[in-house]
């Protein structure tokens, strides 16, 4: 398939993503809209001597990617919003073992068995708490299925340099929407695990990988050792800006409504309008510095208008970014009301103008 | 002079945390023994469960990884589908098994995992302090049975061994104690057996320990020992499923 072009699904330039990064081992279970994930990787993953296994729950799944990454393999599962919510021990095991994974999130609409539309309901899930007792994922949002491809495949090699889940955070527009795709070989590297993988103790002392520490200074050596690891994660900070430092206006975003927003931002430059355009592509880490600066380096004062689809819950983390740099405003759309271009035009048009735009 | 009895080469030389009594003791030393004898400490990787027994990792020289509770044989399962050539166990309670993780043991017994599962049925949770557990006897109390435990209300005892029997993909099954020297000798026997079942690949491998919980029964050890005949009768001791 490698450097040919394809009409693919987002999930399946996740899958083939996968492949490129190298993915070893899949497990998970089947939940809409992510099922060509695991469709594709049981017809892919045997003919190249990798493993793909459909478990009998999520909780399974999680577990079985546990035991396949303590023994050193590359190994990922999928979900969407209410599996991944049942993957959530496991995601705290793996967090606290050191193991490295990649997990992908199709968001569906929520909170419970909501449905199927486009969301971005589990923003905070995914950033601030995948599992108890304050742990971290890597989490990468990408926004057309090129990006998903190649951040899906990058996932791998952070996962292992990180030794940490590293979660492909999409939704189900991005996800069941079809883009032309070239698959086209990327540079991933590989981190040695043999010092650290249980492959049975032969010419070296046994192993053991285990997150119970009863004594509390161990235990908070631990977790100020993770705390440590999330600083360095930062180094692989992503986002995309268009800017030209005097506009009014910035819009942020991300994921699939960051594409409806760009182009209505794309529209409005040709307009005239000085708007600008954010897009953090690392949600955890966040771009706080970057986008920062771009505010810093802005020579109008600037409002800040964030879209997401769910009820606000990035426009926290802009806020607290900003720390009073902008007035940061929120435009949310709960899952099924998916805005058009027009639509995110009249709203940021509307902001522009008004000193009464309704603040919520 | 034939050498008898010598120390276990994967038994770590420390002290056991366990209560005065307790069962597990015994059993590690068996496990040991078996992974001494089938030449396998340098490929065999455990898995230590929640419950009395996580601290495997302080006694059994191999490589050991701790799941969540209940989890181990999907765990399990991970490991020897990606490494189809380790020898991999678990170790678990009969809460661990069979009350929070049974349907992750049931289906990794009933899709052949080539792995080796191990519970230990002590009819309690002994960690936690000793509350009722799926295995509990009918009228034992237990912490949140202390009327004892009323069938009509808590249900029967859970019969792990003659439910993963009846398993196209069980190779070996077993009930064995561990409180005579002869049920020991057998013991053994059987574990090997459950760990062979793996490397043969013909399956997965299943053994039940009825095994003593003295505190938590509120016994001395002597009386826990004895108390095993008790449990066997609920219980029995036997080979459900074997192979050539
Ligand atoms: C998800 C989760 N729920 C509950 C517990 C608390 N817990 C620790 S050990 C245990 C019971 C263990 O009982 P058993 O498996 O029978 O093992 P034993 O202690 O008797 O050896 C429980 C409920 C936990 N660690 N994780
Ligand atoms: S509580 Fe029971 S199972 Fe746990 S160590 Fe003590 S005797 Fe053994």
């Amino acid at each position: 398939m490698k450097g040919k072009k394809l009409l693919v699904k987002g999930v399946e330039a996740i899958a083939l993503g996968a492949l490129e990064g190298g993915c070893q081992c899949y497990f998970g279970y089947p939940i809409t809209p992510q099922n060509e994930i695991p469709e594709l990787m049981s017809a892919e993953l045997p003919k190249r001597g990798g493993v793909f296994l459909q478990a009998e729950s999520e909780t399974s799944a999680i577990n079985m990617v546990l035991g396949a990454s303590a023994v050193g393999a590359r190994v990922m599962t999928s979900s969407s919003s209410p599996g991944i919510s049942l993957m959530s021990e496991g995601f705290s095991y793996l967090i606290a073992l050191e193991l490295p994974c990649v997990v992908v999130n199709v968001m569906r609409g929520g909170p419970g068995l909501g449905g199927i539309e486009a969301s971005q309901g589990d923003y905070f899930q995914a950033v601030k708490a995948p599992g108890h007792g304050d742990g971290r994922f890597l989490v990468l949002a990408p926004y057309t299925c090129a990006e998903a491809y190649e951040l899906t495949a990058k996932a791998f090699e952070l996962a292992d340099k990180y030794r940490n889940p590293v979660m492909i955070l999409s939704d189900a527009i991005l996800g069941q929407m079809k883009e032309p795709l070239e698959v086209k070989p990327l540079k991933i590297k590989n981190f040695a695990k043999e010092d650290w993988a249980l492959t049975g103790a032969k010419d070296r002392p046994s192993r053991t990988i285990k997150s119970l520490f009863l004594d509390s200074k161990e235990l908070a050596e631990r977790n100020l050792k993770l705390k440590k690891k999330y600083k360095a994660m930062e180094r692989e900070i992503r986002f995309e800006i268009l800017s030209e430092g005097q506009e009014e206006l910035m819009v942020i975003a991300f994921g699939s409504i960051a594409r409806i927003c760009k182009e209505a931002v794309l529209n409005l430059r040709s307009k005239g309008y000085g708007i600008s355009f954010f897009r953090p592509v690392t949600l955890f880490p966040f771009p706080k510095k970057a986008l920062c600066s771009a505010l810093d380096s802005n020579e109008k004062k600037i409002k800040v208008l964030v879209f997401e689809l769910n009820c606000g819950q990035m426009v926290e983390d802009v806020a607290s970014a900003l720390c009073g740099r902008a007035e940061v405003l929120s435009r949310f759309y709960p899952p099924s009301v998916l805005p058009f271009p027009e639509d995110i035009e009249r709203e940021i048009k509307k902001c522009l103008n008004s000193l009464n735009f309704p603040k919520v | 002079m034939p050498e008898l009895f010598k120390f276990p080469q994967s038994l770590k030389k420390t002290l056991f945390h366990y209560c005065p009594g307790c069962h597990h003791s015994i059993i590690h030393r068996l496990l040991c023994e078996v992974i001494d004898e089938l030449e396998i400490r340098d490929k065999t990787v455990g898995l230590a469960s929640i419950g009395c027994a996580c601290f495997l990792y302080f006694y059994i020289d191999v490589d050991i990884i701790e799941a969540p509770h209940g989890r181990s044989c999907s765990a399990g399962t991970g490991i020897k589908r990606a490494r189809p050539d380790l020898v991999v166990f678990t170790y678990q309670g009969d809460g661990d098994f069979a009350a929070i993780g049974l349907g992750d043991s049931l289906h990794a017994g009933s899709r052949g995992e080539k792995i080796t599962a191990i519970m230990i049925n002590n009819t309690v949770y002994g960690m936690t302090g000793g509350q009722v557990s799926p295995t509990t006897l009918p009228m034992q109390k237990t912490t949140t049975t202390p009327s004892g435990r009323d069938p009509s209300k808590e249900g029967y005892p859970l019969k792990v061994a003659e439910i993963l029997a009846g398993f196209e993909g069980v190779a070996f099954c077993a009930r064995v104690a561990v409180n005579t020297p002869q049920r020991v000798l057998q013991a053994k026997k059987a574990l090997k057996k459950a760990f062979l079942a793996q490397i043969e690949e013909r399956g997965f491998g299943y053994i039940e320990f009825l095994s003593a919980c003295p505190v938590n029964w509120k016994m001395d050890p002597l009386s826990a020992t004895r108390h095993i005949d008790k449990l066997a009768e609920v219980f029995p001791l036997k080979i459900f499923k074997d192979f050539e």
